[in-house]
């Protein structure tokens, strides 16, 4: 089983070389050994966690440290060479790709949260768009119950929150919240505690507590269930890619891991966590 | 006299009231108290057995137990007395037995451990990571977050020892000079000895507040959840964790678990401080 | 009579306290530089008066337009630490009065000790509790429930132990005898209180005040957890609000550049509002002799 993983593992860095060129193809059958650092994207740290035990456990040698810290400050740490690998889980502004060399692991979305006790089955994208600016405060205006409508944001920086406002042509500026989180997690149990909460969060990290039992539903945007599958068929409308980025020339360990988070090894990992995989190509 | 006597009603009435108020104010406090401890303990004592307390973390705290969080924490603890043990003794022995022979540095040292004791702890933290951290590279670390830590627990293990000392008699110190000691084996052979139970409430009080501590470890020795192998891995404090428990769905009754033992180690440690305090220096040390 | 060996033995004990004392009275300067070095990027490039004159709080947006408004945070620490002393002072020296005027010696080392215990627990386990049981209630009257007043209520039960304490160290100060000549012209509790004990104890109540505010302006995670985090300033004490130090805490791990150069400028702001408050105190303190 561990020899297999392992072969799939090459394979996907095969592939991997054959992209990108500069490697040394005989390096992987050595034993690998060090020490990694990825910091960034809470969205992805969960996921990568995962992966790096599995890792760790082909290669007892490596150790690889996952700190979460937003997607700006992974791409930052990065860039100062604090860390190997930095996790981002929105699509890469130019002036981010030039420098860096990016990888896409793995495919998630941005989707509406709401209470599971919520009769609101669906909004319009006009209607979130009032309810976040404050225009809409209460849920009756929108077909609900008589009751004030808790707007749940994210704090500054996050890239859930830049995905979410680039979707629906909201500045950050003219957002009203009512309760300020931090994380997919924190998002979640807020909205999970508050039958009268709408929220913005993970679909990946939505899909997994809904599988939980959290008392929790996913909205349609424009239509579209928010699933993993449509996530994945590039149906939803809020995409976005869950990357993996380097230096130019990273180290070798460091390419080795990135491999394996896009071989085949690891997507039962990816799909656990309700994410769509994507393999090298 | 009618008028004096209206008085004395109305100071009776005053003594009522306030009699009411100081009963009420001290029911309420207690009743606060109770149902704070009563909750951690009705919704966290069943979280707790062997495995909760020696297990691995899983699904970042809400399955598993807490083994390489207490392992992280003792960690993080033993660095911060490592480094404020030392520095701590010496410093309060300066104040104590030498600051008439140094009377500039005592105050400066007093004041400067006056302002350091009110800093808080989310300044540590930041400086923590602007100094260990980022400056001498110790990056997120169980080492960054100990000195940090020890920073934080200096003023108060210094200014108890410090009275711990001075509660010794000085009859003992004339009578060591009497007797021709030098310095240092007076300190050796009486003073320490002597002011043991102020080292050790000092050492308690310290530990207290490093053990109860959070926001200067978030990001000193950061978050993470598994066994450290050295003192440069990133290791998560108990405090920590439980603020971590409370941001994802399921992680309540965890969050409870280690919440009592969190309250049950602080609980050991503080009665065992005012214990010290109050038999053996007789009330001489004030507690911070 | 000394031997050559003790003389030096002395000599290298003298210089090992200087030495360890400059150590430990170094850190408060170090904290400072390195709080003033990392605030200078944002001090220089930004300036205080944006934090005062900017719209909004947005530290790190899309468009590259950030806007560094401090006022509503500084706005929430100043109100909830107002709140929480204005409640907990009296409750405190209520509290202290109990176990020294009023109580059986029983009930009165039972507070003691209450009071003590309440003290030893750590602010994340009053979060943790203001989340689970105190948010809520307030839930129910003004939806979220994380606002000021939860914010208040828990910064009062952490402070009112330091102040509890202080007050009742005070007030074992006042000599017996003149509590003995207050009884003796049959003074009633409250007249004896307001005419002997508070004007005696006011300078070390006072003393305990500043240091009871002194640990709510730095209190982070209770108030982080249970207080909303939104940046606004407040207009009733059931709205959400995010204080300097939840603001360093919720931010510090996201910011990078500029952003974080203000979060240091917000822990320098903290930082001269603590010394201030330690002015005062040291000043009082000259004037008693407590402690």
């Amino acid at each position: 089983m561990r020899h297999s993983l392992h072969l799939t593992g090459l394979a996907g860095l095969v592939l991997l070389q054959a992209a990108c060129g500069n490697a040394t193809p005989q390096a992987a059958a050595g034993q690998l050994s060090g020490r990694l650092v990825i910091t960034g994207s809470s969205t992805c740290a969960p996921l990568v966690s995962d992966i790096s035990k599995r890792f760790e456990g082909l290669h007892p040698a490596v150790r690889i440290d996952v700190q979460t810290g937003g997607s700006s400050r992974g791409i930052a740490d990065v860039t100062r060479s604090i860390a190997d690998i930095g996790m981002v889980s929105r699509d890469l502004k130019p002036s981010e790709a030039a420098e860096l060399m990016p990888f896409v692991f793995a495919l998630d979305g941005v989707a509406i949260i709401l209470h599971a006790n919520n009769p609101i089955r669906e909004l319009a994208d006009a209607q979130v768009k009032g309810i976040y600016t404050g225009a809409i405060s209460n849920w009756s205006q929108v077909g609900g119950p008589d009751a004030p409508i808790t707007v749940v944001h994210k704090a500054s920086g996050r890239a859930t929150l830049e995905v979410f406002l680039k979707y629906f042509g909201l500045k950050e500026s003219s957002v009203q919240p009512d309760v300020v989180i931090g994380d997919n997690q924190q998002g979640i149990i807020t909205v999970a505690g508050n039958p009268h909460a709408i929220g913005y969060v993970s679909v990946g990290a939505a899909e997994y507590e809904i599988g939980q039992r959290t008392l929790i539903r996913l909205l349609d945007t424009a239509g579209i269930p928010a699933t993993t599958a449509n996530v994945h068929a590039g149906k939803f409308p809020i995409g976005r890619p869950l990357i993996l980025l380097t230096r130019k020339n990273p180290p070798e360990l460091a390419r080795h891991f990135i491999d394996y988070c896009r071989s085949e090894a690891v997507h039962d990992l990816v799909q656990d966590l309700y994410y769509a995989p994507v393999s090298a190509k | 006299m009618s008028r004096s006597t209206s008085r004395g009603a109305r100071a009776k009435v005053a003594d009522g009231l306030v009699q009411a108020l100081v009963w009420g104010t001290a029911g309420t406090v207690s009743a606060v108290f109770l149902c704070l401890v009563g909750d951690l303990l009705w919704h966290g004592l069943a979280g707790i057995d062997l495995d909760f307390l020696t297990q691995g973390v899983e699904r970042t705290g809400r399955a598993g137990g807490i083994f390489p969080i207490l392992v992280s924490t003792f960690l993080i603890l033993a660095v911060c007395l490592a480094v404020s043990i030392p520095i701590g003794l010496l410093t309060a022995i300066l104040l104590s037995e030498f600051s008439r022979r140094n009377p500039t540095l005592s105050r400066l040292v007093g004041a400067s451990l006056d302002v350091l004791a009110g800093v808080p702890s989310i300044v540590f933290g930041l400086f923590g990571n602007a100094f260990f951290c980022i400056a001498l590279g110790m990056g997120f670390s169980i080492l960054s977050g100990g000195l940090t830590l020890s920073c934080m627990v200096l003023p108060i293990f210094i200014r108890s020892v410090e009275l711990g000392l001075r509660a010794v008699p000085s009859d003992y110190r004339l009578a060591g000079a009497a007797l021709g000691m030098s310095h240092t084996s007076m300190l050796l052979k009486i003073l320490l000895p002597a002011g043991a139970p102020g080292i050790a409430a000092g050492l308690m009080l310290g530990v207290g507040r490093a053990l109860a501590e959070t926001a200067a470890l978030m990001f000193t020795s950061g978050y993470a959840d598994r066994m450290p192998s050295s003192l440069m891995d990133s290791g998560r404090a108990l405090s920590l964790h439980i603020y971590d428990l409370t941001q994802v769905t399921g992680g309540r009754p965890n969050a409870y678990a280690s919440g009592v033992v969190l309250v049950a180690l602080l609980l050991v440690i503080n009665l065992l401080a005012s214990w010290t305090v109050e038999h053996i220096v007789g009330g001489r040390v004030q507690r911070v | 009579m000394k031997t050559r060996g003790a003389t030096r033995n002395d000599r290298i004990l003298l210089w090992g306290l200087r030495g360890a004392s400059v150590l430990a009275s170094s850190i408060v300067l170090l904290i400072v530089y390195f709080l003033l070095a990392e605030s200078l990027p944002a001090l220089r490039r930004i300036g205080i008066a944006r934090f005062v004159t900017d719209g909004d709080w947005l530290p790190s947006t899309a468009e590259g337009e950030n806007q560094y408004r401090l006022v509503p945070m500084l706005a929430a620490t100043l109100l909830s630490t107002l709140g929480a002393v204005l409640i907990a002072a009296p409750a405190g020296l209520l509290s202290a009065v109990f176990c020294h005027f009023y109580a059986p010696k029983a009930l009165a080392t039972l507070q003691r000790r209450i009071v003590e215990l309440l003290a030893g627990i750590p602010s994340v386990i009053y979060g943790f509790w203001g989340l689970v049981t105190l948010v809520p209630i307030l839930q129910r009257l003004a939806p979220p429930g994380q606002n000021l007043l939860a914010g208040i209520l828990v910064l009062t039960l952490m402070i009112l132990p330091t102040i509890a304490m202080l007050a009742s160290a005070t007030l074992a100060t006042i000599p017996q005898a003149h509590l003995q000549g207050a009884a003796a012209l049959g003074l009633s509790r409250w007249t004896t209180l307001r005419g002997v004990v508070l004007p005696e104890a006011a300078p070390g109540l006072l003393i305990a005040l500043l240091l009871g505010t002194m640990r709510a302006v730095g209190e982070t995670m209770a108030v982080l957890m249970v207080c909303g985090n939104v940046v606004q300033i407040p207009t009733s004490l059931f709205d959400p609000v995010r204080t300097l130090t939840a603001n360093i805490a919720l931010e510090m791990g996201y910011a990078t550049s500029e952003h974080r150069s203000v979060l240091f400028v917000s822990g320098l702001a903290l930082m001269a509002l603590v010394v201030l408050l330690i002015g005062l105190q040291r000043q009082f303190r000259r004037s008693v002799t407590l402690v």
